[in-house]
């Protein structure tokens, strides 16, 4: 019964939104105010049709029916609550329904906070939101239906993937999906402006917060799947440049540079066309990574088996939705006036080259991650493009990108000089390259690193100059403090983002030194890697909820002193007939020590030893990254738009 | 400025940024393309020596052993094969937990000039019934699997696939 509510819900939730798209389209074109009204209980009917079918699933997992063929395919009665609960969202069909859910919650918040909107902008932002999410739902009902029936039931289920057993599960989804479907937001904002083919700093005020929001979300999903790769899979790596970690990074850098680009609309209403441009990539990138994880087009991690006849229809939507609004763009974008001018050295300036180089970045990124996928379709040869590409490509795009960042928040708007942006940051700039210098000393041939430190040096330095500067740290240093506290928190949330990235390039240029070792040890036997011994002391099994293992104890030792014990597991799956490795980490938050056991050979056992500096700092790098995007929304002036709602009045007027 | 100098101003930015971005792709891509070839294709046509490219097939039943590398260090040793040919892999390193005799494999790695391919990856999957695509594809084209009769067997029973004539090192490699 509860999952044919489930399916039903669904079901409602389709003709509830075609209902937006008619009511917000046409109610905004004839300038009817009882239907434009009408949007807004819409989607929350969406929401709450979407949420309750999403309950259904959810209920339908914890109790494990196993009438459902989606639960019998991915899950068991074994497993912890966690994991029936996590794993609705782990497989293809119950991951579009998060989807979905996340879209309808996006259209909810718009819908519940956009009353100071223009009502035919909000009532367009609506019916747009209502089409993309008629367009997965009508993809969910067509194709992968998770409330399918099975008949008769098995005793119970085949159990989840054990990869997925893990509390990553329960939150880099989502959080990855926060962002993805941010992003529709600042798309349908876009589509909206086309149609009316104005944009102001009402609306870019209003694009701004759901870019940055979305772009947090977004830093936080990849640094959260970055992480659980690197503790789940074993492999010692953070980064594999994979087509699935790729295709959350094009939206990542697209949104980047839309947040960054809106800041120019709201502040000088420059930029316009191009904000909208972007705002329209960003959802486009977001629209490719979705395809590109659920139809398995590429060889990835992720790629586990599909159903190649889901991803075209995924391509279908991707090409309607971004087709449509680009073709709408070609149409529309002349009919928006840019009114700032400025100077090439000024604000904007550097904001417009921070543009440009994300977007070149993106555009690397992106070939390299399509061109297998088009030499197989075209050329019909099966080809790989690997790390030393992205590497080799990228790098060269993101050192002027690093330099920038220090520069572009000390100019001013409009118009800036070289020489007081000179005096306000030559002390980074000598702090970067002093640490440049001393890198190359100490490790002359490791250039890569060293470049990586003197690059966080100075950002990181820039943003302490940039914050000194504007609370007159130096020249007036009494009434510093009450200039801090008086300083919007959107500068702050600047300089903590730009710091962020800093503290992540000091994890990566860390990790540029890492080393490892492969050894085979017996029982009492030991190797030693960067001055730490490590001895195997026994191998045993060990029972689990719903696995058993062999376990590797090591001891590691620091010139005789004990610095802990690290056991290293290999789990197996008995319902899943899956093994998994379990790395034993040991951090001290200057280095991991990282430990994975391999197989089991002549009484011993072959142990693979990491050693990595500053591995943490990569993912407290981003969450410093995204904790700064969240001080920027919490700035005052971003939750109370006042004028936003007096252009609205006059936007109305007008209509 | 002028709005006519300042757009001439963003054009040339732009023109610098796609251009400085495609040629970087392009240089990139001339040395760090990795190709894929089953063991078939080597068997055909010897790729260029020291040059990296992934090898790909299913892991010949049996053929699995463990060895001490000359440097001390523990390695795996098996066969790749695509039914009628095979390719000796070492592989020094801790071997994915789907690796299993029988399965699809993909390994990168480099052919050394005694027929044996180093492996420097061995390529992990997150799902027993994943088959790669291109080792599917090289299934196919060896013979073992025709797509005109139907849908492709489940990876899983592939297991039992026996190669009809595993060649000697020396021939595949020379």
């Amino acid at each position: 019964m509860i999952p044919e509510i489930g399916h039903f819900a669904l079901a409602l939730a389709l003709a509830l939104s075609l209902a937006q798209v008619v009511t917000g389209l046409w109610g905004a074109h004839r300038a009817e105010a009882r239907l434009m009204s009408a949007t807004a209980p819409l989607a929350a009917g969406v929401l709450i049709a979407v949420a309750a079918s999403a309950g259904c699933l959810v209920w339908a997992y914890v109790v494990n029916d196993t009438t459902v063929l989606n639960v019998v395919q991915n899950s068991h009665s074994a497993k912890p609550l966690l994991y029936k609960i996590s794993g609705t969202w782990g497989n293809h069909e119950g991951s579009m329904v998060l989807w979905v859910l996340i879209l309808a919650l996006c259209g909810g918040a718009v819908a519940a906070f956009g009353n100071n909107l223009p009502s035919a902008l909000q009532a367009r932002v609506l019916a747009i939101l209502a089409l993309v999410s008629f367009g997965f739902l009508a993809f969910i009902l067509a194709t992968s239906n998770p409330f399918q029936r099975m008949w008769p039931p098995p005793p119970d289920g085949q159990g989840l993937n054990p990869i997925l057993q893990d509390p990553g599960l329960a939150f880099h989804p989502p959080l990855l999906y926060l962002g993805y479907v941010g992003f529709a937001v600042t798309y349908a904002f876009a589509v909206a402006a086309l149609i009316e083919g104005r944009v102001d700093a009402a609306w870019g005020r209003w694009v701004r917060p759901w870019a940055l929001a979305a772009w947090s979300f977004l830093t936080l999903g990849i640094a959260l799947g970055s992480w659980w790769a690197y503790y789940e899979l074993g492999w010692g790596g953070y980064w594999f440049w994979d087509p699935v970690e790729n295709a959350s990074l094009l939206p990542w850098l697209a949104g980047c540079a839309l947040l960054h680009s809106a800041i120019v609309v709201e502040k000088r209403e420059a930029l316009k066309t191009w904000t909208v441009f972007l705002a329209l990539v960003a959802f486009g990138m977001s629209l490719l990574g979705t395809f590109l994880v659920r139809s398995g087009v590429l060889t990835s991690v992720h790629a586990f088996a599909n159903d190649p006849a889901r991803g075209m229809v995924i391509l279908g939507l991707l090409a309607v939705f971004i087709g449509g609004g680009f073709a709408l763009f070609a149409w529309r974008a002349a009919a928006m006036v840019p009114t700032g001018v400025f100077a090439p050295l000024s604000r904007e300036g550097s904001l417009v080259l921070n543009n440009l180089l994300l977007c070149s970045i993106a555009a690397v990124v992106l070939v390299g991650t399509l061109y297998p996928m088009f030499a197989d379709l075209l050329l019909s040869e099966k080809i790989s493009v690997g790390p030393p590409f992205f590497n080799l490509a990228t790098l060269p795009l993101a050192v002027p990108l690093v330099l920038a960042m220090g520069f572009g928040p000390v100019l001013p708007w409009k118009r800036a000089r070289v020489f007081p942006a000179l005096q306000r940051l030559w002390w980074a700039a000598l702090a970067g390259l002093g640490v440049l210098l001393l890198c190359l000393a100490i490790a002359g041939e490791r250039i890569g690193p060293a470049l990586g430190f003197g690059a966080a040096a100075w950002i990181l330095f820039a943003a302490l100059a940039d914050i000194a500067d504007r609370i007159a740290l130096l020249s007036r240093p009494r009434a510093a403090w009450a200039r801090a506290k008086g300083l919007p928190r959107a500068a702050w949330g600047g300089a903590v983002a730009h710091a962020g990235l800093g503290v992540m390039i000091l994890g990566l240029a860390g990790m540029g030194l890492a080393t490892d070792r492969l050894a085979l040890l017996k029982p009492g036997e030991s190797t030693t890697l960067a001055g730490i011994e490590y001895r195997l002391v026994g191998l045993r099994d060990v029972q689990g909820p719903n696995w058993t293992a062999r376990r590797a104890t090591v001891e590691l030792r620091d010139a005789g002193r004990l610095v802990t014990t690290m056991e290293a597991d290999k789990r197996n799956f008995a319902v899943s007939r899956m093994t998994t490795t379990e790395a034993a980490i040991h951090t001290t938050l200057l280095r991991d020590l990282y430990l994975v056991m391999g197989e089991e050979r002549e009484g011993g056992a072959v142990l693979r030893i990491h050693d990595n500096p500053l591995a943490p700092w990569i993912w407290f790098g981003a969450a410093i990254m995204a904790l700064g995007g969240g001080l920027s929304l919490s700035d005052r002036r971003m939750r109370v738009s006042a004028p936003a709602a007096k252009l609205a009045r006059g936007g109305e007027a007008r209509a | 400025m002028t709005r006519k100098r300042r757009r001439l101003w963003l054009l040339l930015l732009c023109g610098l940024g796609l251009g400085s971005a495609t040629a970087l792709t392009l240089t990139a891509f001339q040395d760090n393309l990795v190709f894929f070839r089953s063991p078939s294709d080597i068997a055909r046509e010897i790729p260029p020596a020291g040059r990296a490219f992934r090898l790909g097939g299913l892991v010949e039943p049996g053929s699995v052993a463990k060895a001490t590398g000359p440097d001390g260090k523990p390695e795996a040793r098996f066969r790749v094969t695509d039914g009628p040919n095979a390719i000796p892999v070492t592989y020094a390193g801790v071997l994915p937990d789907l690796f299993r005799e029988g399965q699809g494999v993909v390994t990168l790695g480099k052919l050394g000039p005694d027929g044996v391919f180093r492996a420097s990856e061995v390529l992990a999957r997150h799902d027993e019934t994943y088959m790669p695509p291109e080792v599917a594809d090289a299934l196919k084209r060896s013979g073992h699997w025709n797509p005109a009769q139907g849908a492709p067997p489940p990876a899983a029973t592939w297991n039992t696939l026996d190669p009809a004539r595993p060649p000697t090192p020396g021939r595949s490699g020379s």
